[in-house]
């Protein structure tokens, strides 16, 4: 026990008694985190003047404002909240860092790319185009119909199989199936192309080249991500819902379909909407697949069709003398591609809040 | 309706670890009976065994004979989905279906049932059933609010519908007031007593008052020893078993000298 120490407040000695130590101390001023901050740019700065690499500057800033505010807050406010604040600056400087490169590239791509997302540029294809203008309408046609079509293969297989894991699985098979779907996770893209590409060659001989190709590569590399985002959501539904349906005298598949999938569904809708942002972007496989055409193609199952990824890759490394007009209409078809996963996931984001199941009256 | 429940020689195992042993006991119709006993002597699985929830858990399985007027419901061909629909059960946590109103929720074992119904037949039984469950005025003017936006009181009595609005012959409560303040378990047992005019109860409880209050009967649950199977000690009326029970350790439980 300790003895309590006479104070003068009853308060402090009630604390004494209680805890051994006061409940208060000292805190440092609103300002001082801002105050740190501040010096810490202009030792960056100094430090970038006198010839160091920005990159040494910015870290040396950064030690130079952990190690202030850890001295300052020590002597006010004792280790455990100096502690605190240098964890605070670590998380912080970590988030920053990860940011950086995201921030640098949305930069890069809208700076490059704005000149040409015109109308044209969204309504005109590449044909008969041999210097400027020009445009992606092909393209963002090809790789809508592509990737809905790899969504439409991938969807229902991928929650097929997450239910079977979760809700009908525990032996051998769902073992091996998400042994198997972990593999499938790490298979590089180029593979999963030269996997439809082999299929569809077996089938209609060699340099065969079609939309639906694409559309299974790109489906061998979404499947995985759905099942593993669907198992996920499904393994959150509470048991006690399954039960309750099960007390109900509910048959099986429909405590399946109406209680457990209903009570998921924002999930999985926000898994499946990433899954598709996460190939929309895929380049190798339709590249080897899909191949590349001038002029719109409507028909997945006919021959060569474009796709934003595969247009903008040509269009980059294209040579000759307009180059500068081709590099211009790759950067617009990144920043189309960037857009349409910022649409995407702000549908995810809209999706899970219209599907959340309803906790407030 | 109510139906005698009989249950002889029950043996129920959790894949090898055997839970609970050897009960034998008989449930009557229009009656309450409690199940009492220390935790984790097996009075939920014996419970959870009545409607063949039991064997959902993997691996999990039950010896020996339960027969409901007759009829054993552990017979060859007898479809667990067809047990349920006579006994209904009643959780220790409230569980309405999230994504479901008020309405849903109630109708959700007809809907879920595919029992084809017309809206106003629906609407009648819906109404009746939380009536039945002494929700109906709380909650009438705000049938198509999602369940899960009831007080804790009101979503137990809400799944106290939905299980009735099926018309089971039996109800099973695992500790079905035990998260909830006296007002709301006092409304509870007295739904208990209206409803054993029509239906055979089973209840489990932890509160030995209540037991006394709402039961007919009284079935005390026991450990054979540490780390063995529980069984059943005495089952007698329940002012028997509170008054003069004839086992030691019924009479060390009721009287708080363990447990
Ligand atoms: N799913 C399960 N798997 C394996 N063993 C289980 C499982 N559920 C319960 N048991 C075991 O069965 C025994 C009886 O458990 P049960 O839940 O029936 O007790 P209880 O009497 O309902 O206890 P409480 O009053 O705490 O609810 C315990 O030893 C428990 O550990
Ligand atoms: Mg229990």
């Amino acid at each position: 026990m300790h003895t309590p120490i006479p104070s003068t407040s009853v308060d402090t000695e009630l604390e004494v008694q209680l805890f051994g130590q006061p409940l208060t101390h000292g805190t440092l001023p609103r300002w001082a985190p801002f105050a740190t901050l501040a010096a810490a740019i202009v030792v960056g700065i100094v430090l970038d003047d006198i010839g160091l690499a920005i990159g040494v500057a910015a870290v040396a800033a950064v030690a130079f404002y952990a190690a202030t505010i850890y001295l300052w807050s020590r002597t006010v406010e004792g280790h455990r909240k100096a502690k605190d604040r240098v964890l605070t600056t670590v998380v912080t400087s970590a988030f920053l860092l990860a940011l950086l490169p995201l921030v640098s590239m949305v930069i890069t791509v809208v700076q490059n790319g704005i000149q040409r997302l015109d109308t044209e540029f969204l309504s005109f294809s590449m044909r008969s185009i041999v210097g400027e203008g020009g445009g992606a309408y092909h393209a963002i046609l090809g790789t809508l119909i592509i990737t809905g079509l790899a969504a439409l293969i991938s969807v229902p297989i991928g929650m097929l199989c997450a239910i079977y894991l979760v809700e009908y699985g525990g032996g051998k098979l769902a073992k091996a199936i998400t042994f198997f779907v972990d593999v499938m996770t790490g298979i590089p893209s180029i593979v999963a192309g030269l996997f439809a590409y082999a299929l569809f060659a077996l089938l209609f001989g060699p340099g065969v080249r079609m939309g639906i190709m694409g559309a299974i590569a790109l489906s061998v590399l979404m499947i995985p991500i759905v099942v593993r985002s669907t198992e996920e959501m499904l393994k959150l539904v509470p048991n006690e819902l399954r039960e309750a349906a099960y007390a109900l005298a509910v048959p099986k598949w429909r405590m399946i379909t109406k209680v457990v999938l209903p009570t998921a569904l924002a999930g999985i809708a926000t898994g499946v909407t990433l899954a598709i942002a996460r190939i929309i972007g895929e380049t190798a496989p339709l590249l080897i697949t899909v191949g590349i055409t001038t002029g719109v193609n409507m028909n997945p199952f006919d021959g060569r069709m474009s796709a934003l990824p595969v247009f903008s890759y040509y269009e980059y490394i294209r040579t000759g003398i307009h180059t500068a007009a081709s590099q211009d209409r790759a950067w617009t078809a990144a920043l189309i591609l960037i857009i349409i996963v910022m649409l995407l996931n702000l549908a995810a984001r809209l999706i899970s809040r219209l599907f959340a199941p309803k906790t407030r009256a | 309706m109510a139906k005698r429940i009989e249950v002889s020689d029950l043996n129920i195992y959790y894949d090898k670890f055997l839970a609970v042993q050897g009960v034998s006991m008989t449930i009557e119709p229009r009656a309450v009976t409690a199940l009492i006993g220390p935790s984790g002597c097996g009075k939920s699985t014996f419970l959870r065994s009545l409607n063949r929830m039991h064997e959902l858990v993997p691996k999990a399985r039950v010896e020996g004979k339960i027969a409901m007027d007759g009829q054993d419901l552990y017979g060859p061909n007898v479809d667990p989905v067809v047990v349920r629909r006579h006994i209904g059960m009643v959780f220790q946590r409230p569980n309405p279906f999230p994504t479901m109103s008020i309405y849903d929720n109630v109708a959700a074992g007809l809907r879920l049932n595919a029992t084809r119904m017309k809206r106003a037949e629906l609407d009648d039984l819906v109404e009746r059933a939380l009536r039945a469950a002494n929700l109906w005025q709380e909650v009438s003017d705000r049938l198509n609010k999602p369940g899960s936006g009831l007080s804790g009181g009101q979503q137990q009595r809400l799944c106290i519908a939905r299980a009735i609005a099926v018309q089971p012959d039996v109800l099973l409560m695992d500790e079905p007031c035990s998260a909830l303040d006296p007002i709301s378990t006092q409304k509870i047992e007295d739904l208990i007593n209206e409803l054993k005019t029509e239906y055979t109860i089973v209840i489990v409880t932890h509160n030995m008052q209540q037991a006394a209050r709402v039961s007919d009967t009284t079935g005390f649950f026991n450990l054979k020893g540490v780390g063995e199977a529980g069984q059943l000690v005495e089952l007698d009326e329940t002012t028997k078993i509170f008054s003069t029970p004839t086992n030691q350790a019924t009479e060390d439980y009721i009287s708080g000298r363990f447990g």
